[in-house]
């Protein structure tokens, strides 16, 4: 319990301030057919933990995943508000937006609000057209970028170094003669999430309870021992498309 | 020209150069709009009310809150009730100001009138009654015109249980066990610790003998609260909501001590 | 602070100074702070005393297992929150006085005597030094129990709890909490009261310490339970010798040859 001094003379503030932080950490990773989006269910205000289990992982299509950080108010009305753009372009269309237009859309969306922003950031993962493993990451008011990893909320600066040099081999030398992998294995990718998640956990307060790992394979791609992981259960409605995965682990809750 | 519409018919302010592009475009300012002063948003609470406890148990949900209205530090009103019907299926309790949480009882029966006048064979739900104040709750905010409340929606419907929170910021969560203000600091660890795991299979004594031990360490400890309070209990018999009660509280620890240091007399 | 007088009472130049720095944009570097839950309980005839471990820097966790039940004498501990820094040393330096103390007056030390040494020290630095204290411990005249704020001020309660999770804490001690309870007892509502803190508030956290004191006996419970064991990581995180790359590469012999000369001869020890 620290006890700050207040200097006298200052302005004290009485304004109502519309956001609030919620905690928790996201994470996507991108493979070269398949894409993982995974977050932690904790959800908190100061020091308190107000729930356990509150998703920040939507799933949105049959093949496209949102994961939403920071305000949580602002980022579950931005989920309803998408799921609802997206639903008026199948009845328009009679089909599912694909992963990049819903990616545009998105931004557009958030630059729409660039005044009064959404206080959240994004990350969409999924499958593109062309069968590839996607990941796109927001900023709250609108700014993009496809990539191949991006971890983002209250642990993003623990979380993003450690993908850098996991993931990208940044500061890695390869070994005479060889070179990284562009693209690594699913069970690579699962085990880096979860060593990502259990660490946050250890060094960052806010993380921790619970952890959500949706993982969406291409069309007609083994599962790539996927079948082994404890915890996973199975999302696909479709016979012959993409297939979605969910796996739940616990955390630490302390 | 200027650019500004806020500008035209006003005196020129040349302290602002208008065409400047670094840092920031510099708007000129002219205070405040015209008719802010005519509009009073709130900006904190008056009278107010302390925590909402609300807990799951194996036949629905409980629900408990004290029967005090605090003006600042003034116990100004201490039968208030902060347990609030919605239809045959759902209880909403709330703390913070209480002329907002009273404004959002009148906007729900009203709607609860609005439903049955539709005679559809259906009757809204805690889930609908919780989306309906949260959509309620974040319009507010983003208007910055807040209703400065923390509310807990408990229900049964169709063999479901239902608990969730709502607040002024339009924050949500669900849980199976709920607390508001001081609650959540001291109220939520022995909910948690009590029911976590147990809540299909806490009766509805025992899930009673829960919320009344933690009201008691409420009052013993949040200085806006009273041991006068009522518990409301929604199963698949419908809500029922008790009458007020009192508090057991027990002060006989304070007899041995002496001073708050090296006294002993 | 022109002035050369300098006027009766306290000095609060540095105060102002920092304020001044601190609006032109250099703030204080932020010291590390223990979250915190800490509690301490009166039982028959002792004093039991608990802590978690997590020591936070803001939302970052500093030390998943620091100690923060303090040595005072041999029947004195104090429970710190707060400052980190200020706690240790505020303690270290009353243990210090403490055992002057007891030297100068060939006594056993009171429990009351390390409170006002605390609090008068504390009071002085007018809140400045953040150390919130539960202090405990048995002497001549008995088991007592103190809180101490920063700013100096004192309690004297059968249970008490400090830091962010005194609420946590606090709600067990109420509901559970009973006169004249055993030591197993008291233990056990000790090691409740820290583990609420522990899983309800994030400014805590870790493993639990207790601390036992009677007449006789101080029993130092260090990591009395252990809730929160992390799991096995899923990879090996090892580097691959020569992973770190290089731009110019220099080896330099750092092994000094030495050269003997023996001089005359005949000391050889005679090993026939």
């Amino acid at each position: 319990m620290q006890h700050v001094a207040v200097p006298h003379a200052q302005p004290q503030q009485r304004q109502f301030n519309p956001y609030s932080e919620n905690g928790g950490t996201i994470l996507a990773i991108a493979g070269a057919n398949f894409s993982v989006i995974a977050g932690d269910t904790r959800q908190s205000e100061g020091y308190s933990i107000q729930t356990r289990y509150a998703p920040k992982v939507f799933r949105l299509t049959d093949k496209a995943v949102l994961a939403t950080n920071g305000f949580a108010a602002d980022g579950n009305m931005f989920v309803k508000k998408v799921r609802q753009r997206l639903e008026w372009y199948r009845h328009a269309h009679a089909k599912d937006m694909p992963l990049r237009a819903i990616a545009r859309l998105i931004q557009t969306m958030l630059y729409a609000r660039r005044f009064f922003p959404y206080y959240v950031y994004n990350i969409l993962g999924g499958i593109e057209e062309d069968g590839s493993g996607a990941v796109y990451s927001f900023d709250p008011v609108g700014s993009y970028e496809r990539e191949a990893c991006r971890a983002a909320g209250a642990a993003s600066s623990l979380v993003q170094p450690f993908l850098d040099n996991q993931i990208y081999f940044k500061n890695q030398t390869p070994a005479p003669g060889t070179t990284h992998p562009a693209h690594l294995p699913l069970s690579h990718v699962l085990s880096l999430v979860i060593d990502s998640f259990t660490s946050a956990t250890e060094r960052h307060i806010e993380v921790g309870d619970g952890l959500e790992i949706y993982v969406v394979l291409a069309k007609g791609s083994a599962l790539q021992g996927l079948d082994a992981i404890q915890g996973l259960s199975e999302l696909t409605t479709t016979d012959d498309g993409e297939r979605m995965f969910v796996i739940r682990r616990n955390l630490k809750r302390d | 020209m200027d650019h500004f519409p806020l500008s035209w018919g006003r005196p020129r302010n040349d302290a602002v150069d208008a065409y400047g592009t670094f840092p920031i475009q510099q708007r000129p300012n002219h205070g405040q709009d015209t008719f802010s002063s005519g509009i009073q948003h709130t900006q904190q609470p008056i009278v107010t009310g302390t925590s909402v406890l609300a807990i799951k148990f194996k036949d629905g949900i409980m629900m408990a809150a004290d029967n005090l209205a605090s003006y600042g530090s003034l116990a100004r009103f201490r039968d208030i009730k902060r347990l609030h019907a919605v239809g045959e299926h759902t209880v909403i309790g709330a703390g913070g100001d209480m002329g907002d949480f009273q404004y959002i009882q009148s906007i729900m029966d009203e709607l609860m009138i609005d439903e049955f006048a539709a005679q559809d064979g259906h009757a809204l739900g805690p889930a609908e009654v919780h989306n309906y104040l949260s959509e309620l709750m974040y319009a507010r905010r983003s208007k910055m015109d807040p209703l400065w409340n923390a509310i807990l929606v408990g229900g049964f419907k169709d063999g479901q249980r239902f608990l969730a929170f709502v607040d002024l910021l339009g924050t949500t969560y669900s849980a199976s066990t709920l607390a508001t203000g001081y609650g959540a600091h001291i109220a939520q660890p022995l909910l948690r610790r009590a029911v976590e795991g147990r809540e299909d299979t806490l009766d509805a004594a025992e899930a009673e003998k829960i919320i009344e031990q933690s009201m008691q360490v409420l009052f013993y400890r949040d200085a806006r609260s009273l041991d006068k309070y009522q518990i409301a209990t929604i199963t698949a018999e419908g809500v029922k909501i008790s009458e007020s009660r009192k508090l057991e509280t027990s002060w006989s620890f304070a007899e041995g001590i002496r001073g708050y240091g090296a006294q002993t007399q | 602070m022109a002035s050369v007088f300098s006027p009766p009472g306290f000095d609060f130049s540095n105060q102002l100074r920092n304020n001044f720095m601190a609006q032109k944009g250099l703030p204080l570097p932020k010291a590390t702070s223990t979250g915190t839950t800490i509690v301490g309980c009166l039982f028959d005839g002792g004093i039991v005393l608990g802590a978690d471990t997590r020591a936070t820097e803001g939302p970052i966790v500093a030390d998943k297992n620091c100690e923060k039940i303090h040595y005072i004498t041999e029947s004195i501990r104090c429970c710190g929150a707060g400052t980190a820094a200020d706690t240790e040393f505020t303690t270290a330096l009353i243990s210090s006085n403490m055992e002057l103390h007891g030297l100068t007056t060939g006594r056993k030390p009171r429990v009351v005597t390390a409170m006002t040494m605390l609090k008068q020290m504390l009071f002085r630095y007018q809140g400045q030094v953040g150390a919130a204290l539960v202090l405990g411990g048995v002497d001549s005249t008995g088991p007592h129990l103190f809180t101490i704020a920063p700013h100096g001020s004192t309690d004297k309660l059968p249970y008490v709890t400090m830091g962010s999770g005194s609420l946590a804490a606090m709600a067990v001690f109420e509901s559970g909490w009973k006169a004249n309870m055993s030591r197993e007892a008291a233990l056990q509502l000790v090691k409740d009261a820290i583990a609420a803190g522990i899983f309800n508030d994030l400014g805590s956290g870790s493993n639990i310490d207790a601390c036992i004191i009677t007449a006789s006996h101080t029993e130092m419970l260090r990591n009395v339970e252990m809730p929160n064991q992390r799991v096995e990581k899923e990879r090996q995180y090892g580097f691959r010798r020569g992973t770190t790359a290089w731009k110019t590469e220099n080896v330099r012999s750092l092994i000094v040859n030495e050269e003997i000369t023996l001089l005359g001869g005949g000391d050889e020890m005679d090993t026939t």
